[in-house]
């Protein structure tokens, strides 16, 4: 009983919370790329940086501020958000008629100044967070030691995702959203405000990553490089989702994390690799990604 | 037109090698002190996770030594000048070079982190110039990567496993799991641990490697904490050290098994607090509280710093000294005479009485054992270790019979 | 003669010279970084392929000579070959895969194909992971030339250089270069026209990615190493950068970005740390805001201006 695949239950288990954990985050991060993806047509490269400038927001409220850890988990997000709002007016919205890939040089600029700034004043060494007293401690379960902490970012992370998955299908926003994505001109000459729920979506993508932050900064070291090494699994695991489906990017992200943390188990040494490897994999047999549609 | 370039680049060629025999006639000219000054440079980790342990402090020890001399030397200037290498061995070494061919660097000192530590050895071996280790570990600096410039002046993986596995194995830590820096340093560590703990009648049960500056232990502790080792090794140092004791303790891991940071600085204690760190045995090359002379100099250090100096930034005002006074003896900064006089010198000061620098480039001197304190033990700021036990200098490092310098004659 | 040519001749001549009151080692490293900018924007300029993820030929280039250099013990040029081909080779498998998607998914298959490669670079015990590859030798050219002078060596690395601008130049004005630009002007009338365009697009990919080994090989033999920083994606970033800030599709612009850039991060890495990056980002963002010509794209754009004037 104490083994499974002839590995000790405790490391398999341990190794799939982990995964669990990490491919919330994945999912969390490639949700709001998929969002600002289907409105703005841009492959937001500071999504990573955004991410790390969330969880500094937390750090940042806690040592100079005193705010606690519930309060940062609000009030951080809505900072990036309305940071995120600014970059988009401010330099986004000139890029849209041009190729995508402006968007994408601009954005990936963007994330060195965040991250050189950030670097040049807190260390690349990083600075710790502690976890709030409610959720310090662990549940021991017999067979395996389950952090509390990691638990509540797993749920949290769930619930934000299933919010936004419902938001955006099944509401009257939502709606509109989809209908803006489809076809803005027409969507426009309806009456509604395009340019303004494109601000309003990358907004709310940049305070998804914020909020990715925050959850993250208890269980790992704040630092600045958090985001950059992040962003680009993410990228394998929008690839691998296909960037269509809110749904898509939601499902891949998790069982990415989990395939990641099995693996660990099983042969460490890809461990780092083994999402990348599916990618090449799935492009191979379908370009378009799990979810996505061939355009 | 083409012969017109010919001639032009037949004439530029000649040029080229015309000034470089020029310049080589001049620095022999020259003679005493190359610039007319000597240079030290400090470079090491500026900013990031061994930034405590050197960083800025090594600058100000340097600094410290320099008006300790006089200033002056032979009556010329000395100057300071230092360097973030960002633990990348391509920056300290392109760094390195730069330093050596357009600044007239005469002598780097520091440099901890292991990979750049051997390819700062390497360009200072080539260039000809004197290379004064105190941060890095990898005794492959006196081994495989040994060379006339090098010395190495505080410590290697040999001393700590010697000094701090020992100690462990021989109060009942049998079985080891290694957490180990995925780069030479802790590769080093891990290998010379493994290889005092089976000496001493203990067993490896394995290793896993963490890449530099990790943000999260979680997944590597579970391997370690599935090995159900008594003893969980930290080959590792600086920022990772703590990370990972810190995470340790989040997965409830000390409960059954014991951590031991096989290289722990005071900087590390004092980030980590007593109550964590309490209790942990390492191997220490200086402690500030030892004596009179070392509080002494422990109390102008912190005057400047506002904390107590590593034994790393001792080390680099001690080598800079070193340095100094055999420039003065030698009457040059030629390396290769100063290095003659480095190797004749019996060093005392603040760092070690009877100090010296053995063939292959390594300084001897004494080790410490120490125990971290428990809190209500530590009467005033700062007062961190117990000392446990003196290792005399021809125990605490690597016997010349054992060495792989080229440089050792058999 | 005419005026491209006595352009030509103005920087050969720079060129030879700059060594006597330049330090060497730095025109070495802008020349390597050049040719590898040269090698991106035959790619980005040429048939409008972004890849974000060229930094990897450039270290597994690097890695390769340097392993052969050292290791196997091969005569220099033979050395760099071996790196040039090991980089031409990933580049068909990395091209392969990539070319099956446009636009943005391309850049980020490519980033993310380069960073597995990346992580394969860290654990394979022949790079040395973190410790990098050190102490190549130089070696000497045809056993006559000792390469570790580095004035030898200079003559050598713009030698090279000269070449590899050359095949680029070539290339760009063939009947294939003309293909190329077809694809990044109009892809699907390019395939209309009855052109293989993934054959096309991989083999500008291939070619790209073995010059820009051939550059990561040379920097090898420069500094004496291959490391990380060689493969990693903020290399990657960097030859996006030169080339943006040069301009991109132009003759001479991955050459004047580079020569900026180089220039740019070797004199303020004393002086203000880590802001370099907060720098390089920022030039970034203005690029892509104001400036999309790069410089040499605006200074042609505004001579044309004032001819017209006139």
């Amino acid at each position: 009983m104490s083994e499974i695949f002839g590995i000790p239950i405790q490391a398999f288990m341990g190794q799939l919370m982990l995964g669990l954990v990490n491919g919330s985050f994945y999912a969390m991060l490639s949700l709001g790329l998929a969002v600002i993806f289907g409105m703005l047509n841009i492959i937001n490269f500071t999504h990573g940086a955004l991410y790390m400038v969330g969880a500094f927001g937390a750090w940042l409220g806690l040592t100079y501020l005193e705010l606690g850890y519930w309060q940062a988990l609000l009030l951080s997000p809505i900072c990036v958000g309305i940071f995120g709002i600014v970059i988009e007016r401010s330099m986004l919205q000139w890029l849209y008629k041009l190729d995508h890939l402006y968007g994408l040089l601009l954005t990936f600029g963007l994330a060195l100044v965040l991250e050189g700034l950030f670097t040049n004043i807190f260390g690349v060494s990083g600075q710790p967070y502690s976890i709030p007293d409610e959720l310090s401690g662990a549940f021991n379960l017999g067979f395996m030691f389950l952090p509390k902490y990691r638990a509540w970012v797993i749920v949290a992370s769930l619930v934000v995702c299933f919010v936004t998955w419902f938001v955006i299908e099944k509401t009257q926003l939502g709606a509109y959203l989809r209908a803006a994505t489809e076809n803005p001109k027409l969507t426009q000459a309806f009456g509604i405000n395009v340019p303004l729920m494109v601000m309003l979506t990358y907004g709310f993508g940049a305070a998804l990553a914020g909020f990715a932050g925050v959850l993250a900064a208890p269980a790992i070291q704040v630092s600045p490089l958090m985001g950059s090494n992040l962003i680009i699994v993410v990228f394998a695991v929008v690839v691998i989702g296909g960037m269509g489906s809110i749904l898509g990017s939601i499902l891949t992200g998790i069982g990415l994390g989990v395939i990641e943390g099995l693996t660990k188990v099983f042969y460490a040494e890809a461990s780092s690799t083994v999402v990348f490897i599916i990618m090449a994999i799935v492009l191979m047999i379908r370009p378009a990604g799990l979810f996505g549609k061939e355009k | 037109m083409k012969q017109k370039l010919l001639v032009a680049l037949t004439t530029m060629a000649l040029a080229a090698f015309g000034t470089q025999a020029h310049a080589q006639a001049e620095k022999a000219k020259t003679g005493k002190l190359s610039g007319d000054m000597v240079k030290v440079a400090v470079m090491n980790d500026m900013v990031g996770l061994y930034a405590d342990i050197g960083g800025p402090g090594s600058v100000e020890a340097a600094k410290m030594a320099v008006a300790d001399f006089g200033g002056k030397i032979l009556g010329k200037p000395i100057e300071v000048v230092f360097a973030d290498h960002q633990n990348k061995p391509d920056i300290g070494a392109s760094k390195a070079r730069e330093w050596f061919d357009t600044q007239g660097v005469d002598m780097i000192v520091d440099v901890p982190t292991s990979s750049v530590a051997i390819a700062v050895a390497k360009v200072a071996n080539e260039k000809k110039r004197v290379f004064m280790n105190t941060g890095a570990a990898t005794k492959a600096l006196t081994n495989e990567e040994c060379n006339p410039y090098t010395v190495h002046y505080a410590y290697d993986t040999y001393a700590l496993a010697n000094g701090t596995g020992k100690a462990i194995v021989q109060t009942g830590g049998k079985t080891w799991f290694f957490l180990t820096a995925d780069y030479a340093f802790g590769h080093a560590l891990e290998g010379d641990t493994a290889a005092v703990v089976k000496a001493s009648g203990g067993e490896v049960k394995g290793a896993v490697r963490h890449p530099l500056s990790a943000s999260d232990f979680s997944s590597f502790l579970l391997q370690a904490q599935a090995s159900k080792a008594q003893i969980i090794g930290l080959a590792n140092a600086g920022g990772d050290t703590i990370n990972a004791v810190k995470a340790a303790n989040e997965f409830g891991l000390t409960k059954n098994q014991t951590l031991a940071g096989l290289l722990m600085f005071i900087t590390d204690v004092h980030s980590l607090g007593l109550k964590t760190a309490q209790g942990m045995m390492l191997t220490d090359a200086w402690y500030w509280d030892a004596n009179d002379e070392t509080r002494k100099f422990g109390k102008r250090f912190f005057e400047k710093m506002k904390r107590m100096p590593s034994f790393d930034q001792a080390a680099v005002y001690s080598a800079t000294l070193t340095y100094l006074k055999a420039v003065e003896a030698s009457g040059t900064d030629d390396a290769d005479a100063v290095m003659a006089t480095l190797k004749k010198t019996k060093i005392n000061d603040v760092f070690t009485k009877g100090g010296y620098i053995r063939v292959d480039g390594r300084m001897v001197h004494d080790m410490y054992l120490m125990q971290v304190k428990k809190p209500e033990d530590s009467k005033y700021p700062w007062d961190y270790f117990q000392l446990k036990k003196v290792i005399p200098a021809e125990e605490a490092f690597q016997p010349l019979s054992l060495s792989k310098c080229s440089l050792v004659k058999k | 003669m005419s005026r491209s040519t006595i352009g030509y001749l103005a920087l050969l001549a720079f060129g030879l010279a700059a060594p006597f009151f330049i330090y060497p080692v730095l025109v070495m490293k802008v020349l390597c970084f050049s040719l590898f900018a040269c090698a991106f924007n035959l790619l980005l300029g040429y048939t409008g392929l972004l890849s974000f993820g060229h930094a990897v030929f450039f270290g597994s280039a690097a890695y390769v000579a340097g392993h052969a250099l050292k290791v196997w013990q091969l005569p220099t040029l033979l050395g760099l070959l071996a790196g040039t081909g090991a980089a031409a080779a990933l580049g068909w498998v990395i091209g392969s895969l990539a070319i099956r998607r446009q636009g943005i998914y391309f850049a980020m298959i490519t980033l993310a194909l380069a960073q597995m490669v990346y992580f394969l670079f860290l654990q394979a015990p022949f790079t040395g992971g973190e410790d990098g590859l050190q102490g190549v030798p130089r070696g000497s050219l045809f056993g006559v030339l000792d390469l570790s002078d580095d004035m030898n060596l200079y003559y050598v690395v713009l030698a090279i250089f000269a070449a590899a601008f050359w095949l680029i130049q070539r290339t760009i004005h063939s009947p294939f270069g003309q293909i190329l630009k077809a694809i990044r002007e109009n892809e699907p009338r390019a395939v209309s026209l009855g052109y293989d365009v993934a054959k096309y697009k991989l083999l500008a990919f291939v070619l790209s990615a073995g010059l820009a080994g051939l550059a990561g090989a040379t920097k090898t033999l420069v500094f004496k190493f291959a490391t990380l920083t060689d493969a990693h994606w903020h290399t990657s970033g960097e030859v996006v950068l030169m080339t943006l800030v040069g301009g991109m599709g132009t003759v001479f612009g991955p050459l004047v970005g580079a020569t900026v850039i180089v220039t740019l991060q070797n004199e303020l890495a004393d002086k203000v740390g880590s802001l370099v990056t907060v720098i390089m980002g920022s030039i970034f963002v203005i690029c892509v805001l104001a400036f999309r010509r790069g410089i040499v794209g605006e200074s042609l754009a505004l001579y044309e201006r004032m001819i017209g004037r006139r």
